[in-house]
């Protein structure tokens, strides 16, 4: 059997509507979502918005409980990566600053190792030196995007979750960022679960995919299956429509 | 970027008064209390920059020492406002729940009456007639502005996504609150201490002014207001003088605080 | 139809120009497709067209011509007359374009009370119109609803019926389905297609997403930093792009065709 980096079993999400003192009703947000991220691997997580991709992934990460079910990780610190590149990065600080700050959390490196460590990652992510004095404002889209990608990868996690990382961006920059997350998977052993809307993406760059609606996972397989054999109505649907 | 002459100004202007303010305390051109029989009802002259009062003092340099007086009260409310007004904000912001609610409906009470109301009832408990516990009793009625504006800064930054992700990293919560989302929240919390630092001032000024604030032998700008006007008709130069002053000042720093907003805005 | 002739935009704040010289025209009746990156200038181009340039931030020069009436230059008081009723404009995010305290029927005939002398009953009467043009379900509860309780595909088409009230002769499309989830990107594309087909308006569609222009325009025009590096039927830009820009502009478009070897 293959190795598992996370493994979320039956997992329902919700909340209840309404305020203070007033118990409204309940919403469901996720129902009965199982499924398997293995080593390695990038799966794909396509749906429209409003169908739980986001709560699926703040459940992965801890900051949502789920109602039922769980969720396992095999690998210690799961990190991610946000939509949208321009609130991923504290503005009040410097690219430098902001690429140590996780090893400075992590508190076992010293200070000229963790400078080490930054002009690695950023080597790795194909980020020239001069980035690092630079405020997050002062860089583009695509760069911000890649620092978010080495602050979340320098404490050296096994498995990221990108939720829709390259909508944002111009479709030349998405490409190198694509490939740049393609690289680093097979560099640094990684495995990803790549949230995204855009089905001509997910085809690109995923092994598997899961393809949800209204919390639900309606159908689950590798790329090609999903894409040339769709068994759902709801798959067949959107494939349509992205065609 | 356009220049931003309302900072620049407000700048300027309260520098030139913090610098003679300094200079009030170890320099005047006479003594504040030194009475001069001969010298009373003085109109304002280059002896005496804004002439003297019933005894025979000179105002300017009461001016210089009551302005200080008054701008060190207005910073040591504005200081424990802030200070224990963006503690309170910080943490319900940043946690919300219950403890949330019930801290910002018991904020609602205290911001439904006016300030200066709450500040006398403080001020009656406490006993009056002490610049310490003028500035005790105005401070705490100016910690719950200072909360609701942080909390709301605070809150909003909760969900923004990079401190989620230090989050992620297993930073501390204070950590998080400090270094992570304090210096965001400057834009909004400069502006408000700008404006706390004016709030103080008048309402120093009206307690003295009542009498139920500095009393002699410190004198405030309030305190002097309240003297000038027995002697209006006699000496117009004393209120106008101290008056003045207090506008000064209150101009000044609020030119401060516009700049600062405006220059939030064309960050944003 | 509008002819726009060698437009310049430099604002005062950038050094280099947003729009650099650049040149279109769009024929009656044709969608003409605007494509280009972010700061390629494309917005800037429809802000231009629509009047709406801040013009004391920016230097501007050229021409733009709709119907041989100048706009680029023209006085407030003329802009004003065209903007709604001649053109048109549909912005990416419905839920800012839209007023969240008033119903969606005011906001729809907002351009004709401003334009015409109609009556109350007859300005209802035209957006109820409008609404079903739009393939709004109910149109009649639609007139009463607020914008939050539309959902953004819904608000989008009543975006579309608002700007179309007047009939005006050119439609601005600001990346209109850009915030959209796929499956109703389509929608609002056959939508334009059927609007366009039937009223035979003019439409200018700016977008950064090629594939959405493949679908609806004829002809496209690509833009990169301020200049139109491109144009020409869009079958033969996609099938023989001349320009490396192009070229490199299509191969990033991700597709199902095929796969990079893992």
């Amino acid at each position: 059997m293959e190795e598992l980096v996370l493994s979320v079993q039956h997992v329902t999400s919700g909340y209840y509507s309404g305020g203070f003192l007033r118990r409204g009703t309940y919403q469901e947000v996720l129902h009965d979502v199982t499924f398997e991220v293995r080593h390695g691997e990038i799966l794909g997580l396509v749906g429209e918005s409003g169908t739980g991709k986001s709560t699926l992934a703040k459940t992965i990460l801890g900051m949502v409980k789920p109602d039922k079910g769980q969720v396992i990780h095999y690998t210690k610190r799961p990190q991610m990566v946000f939509q949208d590149p321009y609130s991923s990065l504290n503005p009040a600080y410097t690219v430098g600053w902001i690429l140590e700050e996780p090893l400075r959390i992590f508190g076992k490196y010293s200070a000229p190792e963790r400078k080490r460590r930054v002009r690695e990652m950023l080597d790795r992510v194909e980020l020239p030196e001069e980035c690092l004095s630079a405020r997050p404002e002062e860089l583009s889209g695509g760069q911000r995007q890649r620092v978010s990608i080495a602050t979340a990868l320098i404490q050296r996690p096994r498995f990221l979750i990108a939720d829709e990382p390259v909508s944002a961006l111009d479709v030349t920059i998405q490409a190198q960022i694509l490939k740049l997350l393609k690289t680093l998977r097979n560099e640094l052993d990684l495995s990803y679960l790549f949230i995204s809307h855009d089905l001509n993406v997910v085809y690109q760059l995923c092994d598997r995919v899961l393809v949800m609606k209204s919390g639900r996972i309606v159908e689950q397989g590798p790329v090609e299956q999903i894409f040339d054999h769709p068994q759902a109505e709801y798959t067949r649907h959107l494939l349509a429509a992205a065609e | 970027m356009k220049q931003n002459n309302y900072l620049r100004t407000g700048l300027f202007l309260t520098g030139v008064l913090a610098v003679l303010i300094c200079l009030g305390f170890f320099w005047t051109p006479y003594s504040p209390t030194a009475m001069n029989g001969s010298e009373k009802f003085l109109g304002p002259s280059l002896r005496h920059l804004m002439g003297t009062d019933n005894f025979g003092r000179d105002i300017f340099s009461r001016v210089l020492k009551g302005a200080g007086t008054t701008a060190g009260i207005a910073f040591c409310t504005v200081a424990i406002g802030a200070v224990c007004g963006t503690a309170v904000g910080a943490l319900t912001g940043y946690f919300g729940g219950i403890v949330d609610e019930a801290l910002m409906r018991f904020n609602d009470v205290m911001t439904a009456f006016p300030s200066i109301l709450l500040a006398l009832v403080f001020i009656s408990v406490l006993g009056p007639g002490s610049k310490y516990n003028v500035i005790l009793a105005l401070g705490v009625v100016f910690i719950p502005s200072f909360a609701r504006v942080t909390r709301t800064a605070f809150a909003s930054l909760r969900d923004v996504n990079y401190v989620k992700s230090v989050r992620l990293m297993g930073a501390g919560k204070a950590r998080i609150l400090l270094v992570h989302m304090l210096p965001n929240t400057a834009q909004i919390l400069l502006p408000a201490i700008t404006i706390g630092f004016n709030n103080a001032v008048l309402a120093e000024a009206s307690m003295s002014y009542l009498g139920i604030g500095v009393t002699p032998p410190d004198a405030s700008l309030g305190y002097m207001l309240s003297e000038a006007q027995g002697m209006f008709s006699a000496a117009p130069w004393y209120a106008l003088g101290t008056g003045f002053t207090i506008v000064l000042l209150v101009f000044s720093v609020g030119l401060i605080g516009e700049g600062l907003q405006r220059r939030g805005k064309e960050v944003a | 139809m509008l002819e726009i002739q060698n437009l310049h935009v430099k604002f005062h704040t950038r050094s280099r120009e947003a729009v650099a010289g650049v040149s279109l025209s769009i024929r009656d009746g044709e969608i003409l497709g605007l494509v280009g990156e972010s700061g390629s200038g494309k917005s800037v181009t429809a802000m231009s067209v629509a009047g709406l340039l801040p013009r004391r931030q920016c230097d501007y020069s050229g021409q733009i011509l709709l119907d041989g009436m100048e706009l680029l230059h023209a006085d407030r008081t003329v802009l004003r007359k065209i903007q709604g009723r001649d053109i048109g404009v549909v912005f990416q995010e419905p839920m800012s374009a839209m007023d969240p305290l008033m119903r969606i029927g005011n906001q729809v005939e907002e351009t004709l009370r401003i334009h015409t002398k109609l009556s109350r009953e007859e300005r209802r009467q035209r957006t109820l119109e409008a609404l079903e043009a739009v393939e709004l379900p109910d149109p009649v509860t639609i007139y009463e609803k607020y914008p939050h309780e539309l959902s953004g595909g819904m608000l989008q088409r009543a975006m579309i019926a608002a700007a179309i009230i007047s009939r005006p002769k050119l439609l601005l499309l600001d990346e209109p389905t850009t915030a959209l989830d796929v499956t109703i990107q389509a929608q609002i594309l056959e939508l334009l297609k059927r609007l366009n087909g039937e009223f035979g308006i003019s439409m200018l569609f700016i977008s950064h997403n090629l594939n959405v222009v493949r679908k609806l325009c004829a002809r496209v025009a690509v833009m990169q930093r301020g200049l139109l590096v491109e144009e020409g039927a869009t079958e033969d830009v996609f099938h023989t792009p001349q320009q490396d820009y192009t070229k490199r502009l299509i191969a990033a478009i991700p597709t199902r065709q095929r796969k990079e070897a893992p």
